[in-house]
């Protein structure tokens, strides 16, 4: 017993999914609770244009060949997001600081390792310094940009927008009933773990931590199975058999167009300017 | 393995959704031929039973994160193309909502994860359980190798993906544009992980799971296993015959080894750097750049540690090379037989 024998305290496994959990489930709370919001700018654009102005930008995002033309969409995101009342705090905790630790991780070695000109007495090269910039720019840039539409926009009008880009009508139906879905299995696995580790005194060994892991997927996975009966069930009895319609609702104004025309002007001008 | 946007370019990212549609396709016109309307709630519940697996993540060595994706699991219990369907939506909702996963490389994360990993371990699955019993440890085993497997080669997939970019698009001074390691770093860097850690949680949740529906909910098992024997019919592991034959197939067809024209590159002996024919065959595999003119000094320290039995697969004791080759083939495949029968010995013992 680690907090018996006065040995630092090591989180569990268990402890460690019901943080990885809830942080997903809190990210979910905090996009609904911003998308919500009347105020913002963004929140008032078509969400046609966001998913069509934002997917487009990150492709020019992509094709970039220009440090600067990326520097400048970024630039962009953050005052279309400070416009849209989004908290640069909760931005700089969710999506800058997770990206700026995995790629800056994984770009950090390549800065020694590219091949090109050494700066004198370094072990540095120009080129492995571009290289890392590039991959970490581009992925702040990128993840900003699709953070901005789902912070802005509610998950059922984003999904309905997603036709926009040619998707299936079937896969809009069955993504939002994912996304309603997620929850449930979210909050039902952490149910689980706390309830485990509520009856859980010392530490597990390491095979009845692996046993207890695979039971409680196992568990997941034959509740999942009962769960999409019932609401195939529901859902037979309401009347569905096999066709899927999507109630469409977005009405396009003046502004909208302006804002397409802004969100298609800066790509095409960040992705001729980095050509 | 998500991989992010910045990281491939826009043509790979292109063509790899490109790749995806089709199967995307085909998956869904199966899964709607056979199941008509319980497929829409049946995948919409297990994309998010997907997702929710892929949130139990382990910190990597390296600064990588490894997922138990999933993929075997899924595969087992929906088929491959109910798995291919599921963990690609899962896939979307990470990438859109959550951040998790580039919007760009949603067509890649779901051609490496989603669409290779579901066909492989789907397979891997059937080749290993056979006609086992729903309850035969057999198809536990099936299961965690076949998670193996799966996550292994979705990792491969990304690795070749993030190796050709340097070579592909850089700039003018010669700056990778996209991911900025090679090929000859790319893939030890994202297989180390995957081969051991990765790897290893993908085998444990297959298997696991396997395990604990054979005991609770056995008629999940059943859709996947249509060949399955019933209780008491088969001693389990009776079945592999056709495994052993395929084996013995392999053994017997190793001489075409030899037929492969000079040394495998990176496996040098110190003798070959004074040899002329061998020197010649070294430069002609290393791009035309001549070895250097000796042996290095750390070669030639540790080659001298440690000699094999049997050198170069032709025990010295044996005159044809074809036959020496096929001996230690048997040789080497026997010996990682007893190796695992060992293992299995000592895990049942432990286990009662």
């Amino acid at each position: 017993m680690d907090l018996l024998a006065g040995a630092p305290v090591k989180a569990s496994f268990i402890e460690r999914s019901i943080e990885g959990l809830s942080k997903g489930l809190s990210f979910a709370a905090l996009a609904d609770a911003s998308a919500h919001a009347q105020t913002g700018l963004l929140q008032r654009v078509d969400p046609r244009v966001k998913v069509a102005g934002v997917f487009t930008l990150i492709v020019a995002v992509a094709a970039a060949h220009s440090l600067l033309a990326i520097a400048a969409v970024l630039l962009l995101a953050l005052t279309l997001a400070i416009a849209s009342r989004v908290p640069a705090a909760s931005l700089a905790k969710w999506v800058w600081m997770p990206v700026l630790l995995f790629s800056g991780a994984i770009a950090l070695p390549a800065v020694f390792l590219t091949p090109g000109d050494r700066f004198p007495g370094l072990p540095v090269t120009a080129q492995g310094l571009r290289a890392a910039s590039f991959l970490l720019l581009r992925a702040e840039t990128a993840v900003s940009l699709s953070s901005l539409l789902v912070l802005t926009t509610r998950w059922a009008h984003l999904l309905k927008a997603l036709r926009v880009l040619r998707l299936p009508v079937v896969f809009v139906v069955i993504l939002g009933m994912t996304y309603r879905y997620l929850f449930l299995m979210l909050q039902t696995a952490l149910d689980m773990f706390e309830s485990r580790e509520s009856r859980t005194v010392g530490v597990l060994d390491p095979a009845d931590r692996r046993r207890l892991a695979s039971a409680t997927v196992g568990v997941l996975l034959s509740k999942s199975y009962q769960l999409s009966s019932e609401v195939h069930l529901a859902m037979q009895s309401r009347g569905f058999r096999g066709e899927v319609y999507l109630l469409d609702e977005f009405t396009t104004r003046g502004a909208d167009w302006v804002w397409l025309t802004v969100f298609l002007a800066v790509a095409a001008a960040a992705a001729w300017v980095g050509r | 393995m998500h991989i992010p946007d910045g990281y491939l370019s826009p043509s790979t990212c292109a063509a790899l959704y490109a790749g995806s549609t089709p199967f995307w396709y085909a998956s869904l016109n199966k899964m709607k031929r056979r199941l008509n309307t319980q497929a829409v709630p049946l995948l919409s519940v297990f994309a998010a039973f997907s997702f929710v697996i892929m949130m139990f993540n382990l910190p990597l060595p390296g600064g990588t994160t490894g997922h138990a994706v999933g993929m075997g699991i899924t595969a087992i219990v929906l088929g491959p193309w109910g798995s291919i369907l599921a963990i690609s939506v899962a896939l979307a909702i990470q990438a859109i909502f959550f951040g998790d996963g580039g919007i760009t490389a949603i067509g890649a994360n779901c051609f490496n994860m989603a669409i290779a990993g579901s066909l492989v371990a789907y397979a891997v699955y059937r080749v290993i359980a056979g006609g086992s019993a729903i309850e035969s440890s057999r198809r536990v085993a099936a299961a965690a190798v076949a998670g193996y497997c799966a996550i292994n080669v979705s990792a491969l997939l990304a690795a070749i993906e993030f190796g050709i970019q340097p070579s592909l698009f850089h700039d003018a001074s010669g700056a990778p544009l996209y991911a900025p390691y090679p090929l000859h770093i790319a893939l030890p860097a994202m297989m180390i992980g995957h081969l051991t850690i990765a790897g290893f949680a993908e085998a444990i949740v297959s298997g696991g799971v396997v395990a604990y529906l054979q005991r609770a909910e056995p008629a999940l098992l059943k859709p996947t296993a249509p060949g399955a024997a019933l209780p008491g019919e088969s001693a389990g592991w009776a079945g592999t015959k056709p495994l052993w034959i395929a084996l013995a197939v392999l053994l017997v067809l190793t001489p075409l080894g030899i037929l492969a024209a000079g040394a495998a590159w990176g496996e040098w002996m110190p003798a070959d750097f004074s040899s002329p024919a061998a020197r010649q065959q070294m430069t002609a595999a290393s791009s035309n750049q001549a070895p250097p003119a000796q042996a290095p000094a750390g070669l030639q320290k540790l080659s001298a540690i440690w000699t094999a039995p049997m050198p170069r697969y032709a025990p010295s004791v044996l005159k044809s090379p074809q036959f020496g080759y096929l001996l230690s083939a048997m040789a080497g495949a026997g010996l990682i037989v007893l190796a695992f029968l060992a293992g299995a010995w000592i895990f049942s013992r432990v286990r009662r």
